[in-house]
């Protein structure tokens, strides 16, 4: 038994030493402070796997590796400025970092040391880090690294840390010029697969430096697949930024939209609802105990409704109802209303702009093949769905709704009719103020909560509303995705700026053609 | 009874008296006397009302489209800024060597944005003559353009007032940027002289006042000169009752039109003689809550008085500058109340109480007739 023990004690010394030998010639090699000899010590530190290769070679590269002259010991200073002994580990006092000479390296040796580094964690047992490395290997396209991503390759189980790496090895055979023609254009393949910006960066320079026929067309060919669909993809990606845009818009308009159409008054003020609503979701987030924050957004929904839809029927009650007959005098008046409630906000809360945070749902951004959009926005286009689909019920299930259609369309018959006007003006106004302040626990999400919140959503909401016309609400709905889209799509070819302005031209024209927007009402009401 | 001056009222002779008087005045008050007497005016204070007087044209313009023609612009700091702005280019072109970069030629942030000759938009304006005739000219061929589609296509109302609003953010949002040619969003500053007289000087500032002055009394006659005459009642019935007007014959759009471009081109003029007094004109003039201030200070002053809307810029503006100063947290509250109580309980501004007050004096009889008859004897004429 003891004597087993003892062999087996011998048999694992040897083992060490052996190794111990080969990488003390490696760090011997190092020493000598030699680019050629240097890069010989990173290939075999590369292939020795050693746990302590990874932090010599970081050393290396970020020029921490010292030679201690005296005791031909390589010397590891570390970011906090302790020296180690790289060999051992073992922390060394009494030496002074600047008496020792440095390791040098050059732009040549970098990039190997990164490809070493990369193909040291290809062996790590966690399979994400093993997909990062692999990346890591793809963007330095290092032909030293080839070897340990085959090798990598051969063992490699799991099929997303086996396309990376299959993605690595295209990558730097496709770049090799001594390769086999067909093994490059089939790399060339793979990387068309892959079809991202920095695949088509490496089937750039292949284009351009492949000597061999078949390997220049297969380049050109894929180099123009992956143009195209990269072009597709950041259509797409326009696109969803644009419906984006445009559920925020509808959102700001929406409620602009029902009072204008039941009582023909702009409501200036409106833009400050939706402050309202963002200060609210403020106030909700700051009083609740922590382990409602998960919650705060969703309690803060239909406060957000309540108080911008009081503050809605409070000013309809106070000022609009006398003003009625006047549009111009009621935008003027709206106008001096939003003034006090952003003066008011201002004095309570002060200037600055106030920190909503997003739950943990919300925050984070999710990637579908080129596309990406941050989790936010999507619960914004999933918000604008579910208040549009809400409120097209109302207006058409119940009987306040029926009574509102029936003011837009013509109010005098209406009130002919035994419909209280006065009533269905205040509910209508506070109802478009309530969505407003909806829409203002969304923006809470996307932009400062500041007293001047709303001002930057007004005229974006009046085009809106002046785009859509006031017939209905699908206007509206036509209107925000008109404008939020044009702009998204406008925005990469001319400019955010320039392209706004095309846009107010636009519709400063669209207006001569269709007076009362898209879709506008019919019949007499509209003469009045 | 037949030339329009003669039809100006008592009230009209008074506001002409004032203005023109304190053109006189002033440069006496500020000038010829010595500076530590009793009456002498301080240079600040005659810059101050320049400014207001400026703003006062600029009421009596927009009062001209609103109240008389019932065109509620929420865009009239659009035509106002472009006057300023031509006028800006003239006073950046005589800068002349005198820049930082001492360019002869290019405007100091042409110089630095690295550019090598005058864009086109800019030829010319070293001339007094020419920038004076863009002041009106650009004013009035926006208005003009504007004013041919709104019209034509019977856009009113509400909506009017949303383009018009459009029109100034999108000017707004163009003026911001640098590549557009008129300095980006510093605007245009550091003038220097103007006609060769130093623009900083207490004998310019004072020349420039009185100009104003003079300038708002002009415009009076000749706004009054406009509604007053028979064009002017058919402006009127426009605003009472459009479609009356036209089912009568009437080219409603003609009518609106031209209004609404005399009204920017005075709107025009009053921004040229905002800018040498100030000192500076920059995007931020074209911001759409300017245009809309403007429209309160005709309300408050009286909408169609053409007076009132004078009065009530130099009375708003100056209670602007003392709360600014005094409680500048409460400002927004007093302009913001100002709207919603004109609105409601001064529809007629501060001139209708005024004449509210006198009225039951004088019998309530001839006060409707009036207009019907000279309308009628018009027709007759």
């Amino acid at each position: 038994m003891i004597v087993r023990f003892l062999a087996l004690l011998v048999f694992v010394c040897c083992a060490t030493f052996a190794r111990a030998d080969a990488m003390d010639d490696t760090l011997a090699k190092l020493i000598e402070n030699k680019f050629s000899q240097t890069q010989a010590a990173i290939g075999e530190l590369a292939a020795s796997g050693a746990a302590n290769a990874t932090p010599i070679l970081e050393a290396l590269g970020d020029n921490r590796l010292l030679i201690d002259p005296e005791g031909h010991v390589l010397v590891i200073q570390t970011p906090s400025g302790d020296l180690i002994n790289a060999r051992t580990g073992e922390k060394l006092t009494g030496l002074i970092a600047d008496s020792l000479t440095k390791v040098r390296v050059n732009n040549a040796l970098r990039s190997s040391i990164d490809a070493a580094i990369g193909s040291l964690t290809l062996a790590n047992p966690d399979p994400a880090r093993r997909v990062a490395a692999a990346d890591a290997v793809f963007k330095s396209r290092d032909p030293k690294a080839l070897g340990a991503v085959q090798a990598a390759l051969a063992k490699e189980a799991n099929p997303g840390a086996a396309e990376a790496l299959r993605q690595a090895r295209a990558a730097i055979m496709a770049l090799d010029p001594a390769t086999q023609s067909a093994d490059r254009v089939a790399a060339i393949e793979t990387l068309k697969a892959r079809g991202d910006e920095d695949a088509q960066g490496i089937i750039d320079e292949v284009a351009a430096k492949a000597d061999s026929p078949e390997v220049k067309a297969a380049a050109q060919s894929a180099l123009a697949s992956i143009k195209t669909r990269l072009q597709l993809w950041s259509l797409v990606q326009n696109v969803v930024y644009g419906v984006s845009a445009s559920s925020v818009l509808l959102l700001a308009a929406i409620g602009l939209a029902i009072t204008f159409g039941v009582m023909g008054v702009i409501n200036m003020a409106h833009g400050e609802m939706v402050m309202l609503g963002a200060y609210t979701t403020f106030i909700v987030q700051s009083l609740l105990p922590p382990w409602l924050a998960q919650w705060s957004l969703a309690i803060a929904l239909p406060l957000a409704f309540l108080v911008a839809g009081a503050m809605g029927v409070l000013i309809e009650r106070l000022v609009i109802r006398y003003l009625y007959g006047r549009p111009l005098e009621t935008l003027l008046a709206t106008w001096g209303v939003s003034l006090i409630l952003q003066q008011l906000v201002r004095s309570l809360f002060g200037a600055n702009n106030r920190q909503v945070v997003a739950p943990t749902f919300m925050s984070g951004s999710v990637e579908w093949g080129g596309l990406s959009i941050t989790a936010g926005r999507l619960w914004i286009i999933a918000l604008a769905i579910v208040v549009f689909v809400s409120l097209q019920l109302v207006l058409r299930a119940t009987s306040f709704g029926l009574r509102m259609r029936a003011v837009t369309q013509n109010r005098r018959m209406a009130s002919s009719m035994g419909i209280s006007t006065g009533r269905i003006d205040m509910l209508a106004f506070g109802l478009g103020s309530g969505i407003a302040g909806i829409a203002g626990v969304a923006l809470s999400q996307i932009d400062n909560v500041s007293p001047n919140l709303g001002q930057g959503y007004i005229i974006d909401s009046f085009m809106v509303v002046v785009l859509g016309g006031v017939g209905n609400l699908w206007g509206t709905l036509l209107g925000a995705l008109t404008l939020g889209l044009a702009n998204k799509l406008l925005e990469p070819v001319i400019g955010a700026v320039l392209g706004k302005i095309l846009l107010l031209v636009f519709i400063i024209l669209f207006i001569q053609k269709r007076p009362r927007g898209l879709f506008a009402l019919k019949g007499r009401a509209v003469e009045a | 009874m037949s030339t329009p001056i003669t039809r100006l009222d008592r009230l009209g002779y008074l506001f002409l008296a004032l203005t023109i008087g304190a053109a006189i005045l002033v440069p006496i008050l500020a000038l010829a006397l010595p500076k530590d007497s009793y009456f002498a005016m301080p240079p600040y204070i005659v810059a101050l009302f320049g400014k207001y007087v400026c703003y006062a044209i600029l009421a009596l313009a927009l009062d001209l489209v609103w109240g008389y023609c019932g065109i509620l612009s929420l865009g009239h700091g659009a035509f106002f800024a472009l006057g300023g702005y031509a006028m800006g280019m003239y006073l950046m072109r005589q800068i002349g060597t005198r820049g930082v970069y001492a360019n002869p030629i290019l405007p100091d942030f042409m110089v630095f944005l690295n550019w090598k000759e005058l864009p086109v938009a800019w030829w010319g304006f070293h001339s007094f003559a020419y920038a004076s005739i863009m002041v009106m000219l650009v004013p009035g061929l926006l208005a003009f353009a504007f004013g041919w589609f709104a019209f034509r296509s019977r856009v009113t109302g509400v909506y009017l007032s949303i383009i018009t609003q459009a029109l100034t953010y999108a000017l707004k949002l163009a003026f911001f940027r640098n590549d557009f040619g008129f300095g980006g969003n510093n605007g245009l500053t550091d003038f220097k002289d103007i006609l060769g007289f130093n623009v900083q000087s207490d004998a310019t500032r004072t020349a420039l006042f009185s100009i104003s002055a003079l300038t708002l009394a002009l415009s009076y006659v000749l706004s009054k000169a406009i509604v007053s005459s028979k064009y002017g009642k058919a402006l009127i019935a426009v605003r009472d009752a459009e479609s009356r007007v036209r089912f009568l014959g009437y080219r409603v759009e003609n009518y609106k039109l031209f209004v609404f471009v005399v009204s920017a081109v005075i709107a025009g003029i009053a921004g040229a003689l905002y800018v040498p007094q100030v000192g500076i004109i920059n995007p931020g003039e074209y911001d759409p809550a300017n245009s809309i201030e403007a429209v309160i200070w005709v309300a408050v002053g009286g909408r169609g008085t053409l007076i009132g809307a004078a009065l009530g810029a130099i009375v708003v503006n100056f209670a602007k500058t003392y709360f600014t100063g005094a409680f500048p947290e409460y400002w927004l509250f007093a302009l913001g109340g100002l709207f919603v109580l004109v609105t409601l309980f001064l529809p007629k501004g501060i001139l209708g109480l005024i004449m509210a007050r006198r009225a039951p004096k004088t019998p309530t009889k001839p006060e409707t007739p009036t207009p019907e008859t000279t309308t009628v004897g018009e027709a007759a004429r």
